[in-house]
């Protein structure tokens, strides 16, 4: 009786002491292993001393790799209970074999707009699958120095912007501009859906071409390809075999005085380039023209819907919808910019320029992102392609726009 | 009674072998062959026949693309034969030669860079050919040839040739190695007799060593056309899945990968990933098939 009785008592206690110690461990798979030592000095610390009793591990992968190991771990049931989410289909695919779950009910989706949640939502707007946590803007990023060495101005209009570059060239001491095409995405990604949105019009004709108003053989459509098929002229020599480090080294090394950029290249520009840089934003066509840019949905957070832990881990997604995330992220990561509608005040010179140009312009997306990249011929590849072959003049941007629309008029109904 | 009875140690020593090849390979190998039968709508997977086939050869916008890379794979292949081989067999029956000094020092030199990875090899050679921090610009400009030099692997025309030749170079250790083996068995007496003959120097390897190391370079063939049809790590480490520029360098491994996993917005496809590496599978068994009946039985064998 006596044992009986100390058992239970044992018993209890263990019980108890469990209850009070239960801690729960979140774990996020993500892709930016660049940014391991923000979440842990940061991000994580912030949270936990909010919530003592949940725990958070940030685990990511490389970059190259993690859609395919997220796949596996999701089938294999030993995902962590947040997700990462890449833009458009890939997370939408996840969320349809129902690995992500539906967020839309979560309080602190009210800080973010439609154009933020677009990227992870159905194609219905029905329901949203995770949190929006940054995009990225497109732009230029100039060499200061040079432009003050050479008294050029900042261009505006498209011809002022190639009279820049015909001076820089003129002048022979810096490569007017670091790109490459080995590598394909900096043509298509930097080139013309930088500039593009000028002349399509941002969201009006990125949208217009999904409902099959706009065709790509528009002059929207094939004039980028027309200023793109300029750019060769004043890349480096040999720029067919330069990658995308080699751009990014000749610009911070001083040997270049323009970088088509987007706006996460600022964190590590400012950790190489000893020299003062500025950003304009892409040039209009005619002085006084309303101006595009392509602030574009690059990253949000869902969660695993088999996580044995969907209390903390909603806990955790509401935090990351709040303005303390919003103001740690921004300014930990200047370049990746808050999409909530909180105003977030920014320290770095260079991130805020970029962020100015929201006040002024109308922002859109990538183009080919959104439901147009879900066929064979997979639009996306195609534009890398097409940007690359018309800088390198082995096709004419008519030809160029006519190849991508019989494409996408291959399997795309509404552009048949 | 004594017949009839299982060797059971027979049973158990193969088993290990058999049951990881059989897991890892057999049946792996079988079930692309039948994923290829089957596609998948809305998170449904269903047996479609041969209709992915239909499409890979049917669709032009499958079959530009695989009569594309098989195209440059064939380029790839014959770009080894040409170089590859005819240069590992002049090494060989020159590290075989007798007064050769530091022989052993080539031999191992020439040899290194087969067992180096295909990433160290594609980002060196990468960088050694960039125009913009590479020692071969240098290196031509410095004997007055900089006029010479493109950057190849941006080059439509030449990158794919570029790469072949790159691919070359890591491994004409292996046709050098097996031939120089070759040339090391045949017995002097049959050397010396020629020699009694009167066959010397150069007439002596044409008419006397060539002919008994021809086996060898079949085998060295089938290798290559084996290796060359399967590759896929060298293109994939220099120019990425893309394989630019505008597809140049695009074989049916990097065809394969990118349909069967995706790229960037384009999402993988098992299905008809599994009917290109079942159309590789076929080609590899023809080609292997030609050798085996057509060439092999028909090389003259010696006896020692």
């Amino acid at each position: 009786m006596k044992t009986r009785v100390l058992s239970a008592i044992l018993l209890a206690s263990t019980a108890l002491g469990g209850a009070a110690w239960a801690e729960t461990t979140l774990t996020i798979e993500s892709w930016r292993n660049d940014d391991l030592t923000l979440w842990q000095d940061k991000i994580i610390p912030a949270f936990e001393a909010k919530h003592p009793d949940i725990k958070v591990k940030f685990t990511p992968s490389a970059p190259a790799e993690y859609n395919a190991v997220l796949n596996a771990k999701l089938d294999a049931g030993s995902a962590g209970d947040l997700i990462t989410c890449r833009p458009f289909d890939t997370s939408l695919g996840l969320y349809q074999n129902g690995h992500l779950a539906d967020l839309s009910d979560l309080g602190g989706m009210a800080n973010f707009s439609d154009v933020a949640k677009s990227a992870w939502q159905t194609d219905d707007g029905a329901a949203t699958f995770c949190v929006p946590m940054a995009s990225v803007i497109h732009g230029f990023i100039y060499n200061k120095d040079a432009f003050a060495e050479l008294g050029l101005n900042v261009p505006e209009t498209e011809a002022e912007f190639f009279d820049v570059l015909e001076k820089i060239k003129a002048d022979g001491s810096y490569i007017p501009m670091a790109m490459g095409t080995n590598d394909q995405w900096e043509a298509a990604t930097m080139g013309y859906n930088n500039i593009g949105p000028n002349y399509w019009k941002g969201e009006e004709g990125r949208l217009a071409l999904i409902n099959g108003e706009q065709k790509l053989t528009d002059e929207a459509w094939v004039a980028p390809y027309r200023a793109l098929a300029k750019w060769g002229g004043y890349l480096g020599d040999g720029y067919e075999a330069q990658t995308y480090p080699d751009s990014q080294n000749l610009f911070t090394l001083g040997r270049a005085a323009i970088y088509p950029a987007g706006s996460w290249e600022i964190t590590g520009f400012n950790a190489q380039a000893d020299f003062e840089m500025g950003a304009f934003k892409p040039p209009v066509q005619n002085a006084g023209d309303k101006c595009y840019i392509s602030d574009h949905t690059d990253i949000a957070i869902g969660m695993n819907a088999a996580s044995p832990n969907p209390e903390a881990a909603r806990t955790f997604l509401d935090w990351v919808g709040s303005e303390e995330f919003a103001n740690i992220y921004a300014n930990a990561l200047p370049g990746f910019f808050s999409l909530s509608s909180f105003d977030v005040p920014m320290q770095d010179p260079l991130a805020q320029e970029f962020v100015s140009w929201r006040g002024e312009c109308g922002s859109t997306i990538r183009s080919t992102y959104q439901i147009l990249s879900r066929g064979t011929p997979n639009l996306e590849n195609e534009t890398w392609n097409a940007s690359v072959q018309v800088i390198k003049g082995a096709e004419s941007p008519e030809d160029a726009g006519k190849r991508l629309q019989d494409g996408l008029a291959s399997w795309y109904d509404p552009q048949k | 009674m004594g017949a009839s009875r299982i060797k059971w140690h027979v049973v158990v020593f193969l088993a290990p072998a058999v049951l990881v090849y059989t897991a890892i390979m057999i049946f792996p190998l079988f079930n692309t062959l039948r994923l290829a039968l089957y596609s998948e709508a809305d998170q449904v997977r269903a047996f479609v026949g041969l209709e992915n086939f239909r499409r890979l050869f049917g669709d032009p916008n499958w079959s530009g693309a695989f009569w594309n890379a098989l195209g440059n794979n064939f380029w790839f292949f014959f770009i080894h034969m040409l170089v590859q081989n005819p240069i590992g067999i002049a090494l060989a029956a020159i590290l075989s030669h007798p007064r050769l000094r530091f022989a052993a020092f080539y031999r191992s030199a020439i040899f290194i860079p087969t067992i180096l990875s295909f990433v160290i090899v594609g980002f060196a050679w990468k960088l050694i050919l960039s125009p913009i921090w590479g020692i071969a610009p240098d290196m031509l400009d410095a004997i007055g040839l900089k006029s010479l030099f493109a950057p190849w692997l941006g080059k439509e025309e030449y990158a794919l040739t570029t790469l072949a030749l790159i691919s070359v170079w890591q491994f004409v250790g292996i046709p050098m190695m097996l031939i120089y083996a070759a040339l090391l068995s045949i017995p002097e007496e049959i050397l010396e007799a020629a020699e009694v003959e009167g066959l010397t120097g150069m007439a002596a390897f044409w008419k006397i060593k060539l002919p008994l190391i021809l086996p060898s370079i079949g085998i060295i063939s089938i290798l290559t056309f084996v290796g060359n049809f399967n590759a896929f790590d060298l293109i994939y480490a220099a120019q990425g899945a893309l394989a630019g520029p505008n597809f140049a360098t695009d074989i049916l491994g990097t065809f394969m990968y990118r349909t069967f996993f995706g790229f960037q917005l384009q999402l993988g496809d098992p299905h008809m990933g599994s009917a290109i590496a079942t159309a590789m599978f076929a080609i590899i068994l023809l080609g292997v098939c030609v050798y085996l009946f057509a060439i092999q039985t028909r090389i003259r064998r010696y006896q020692f």
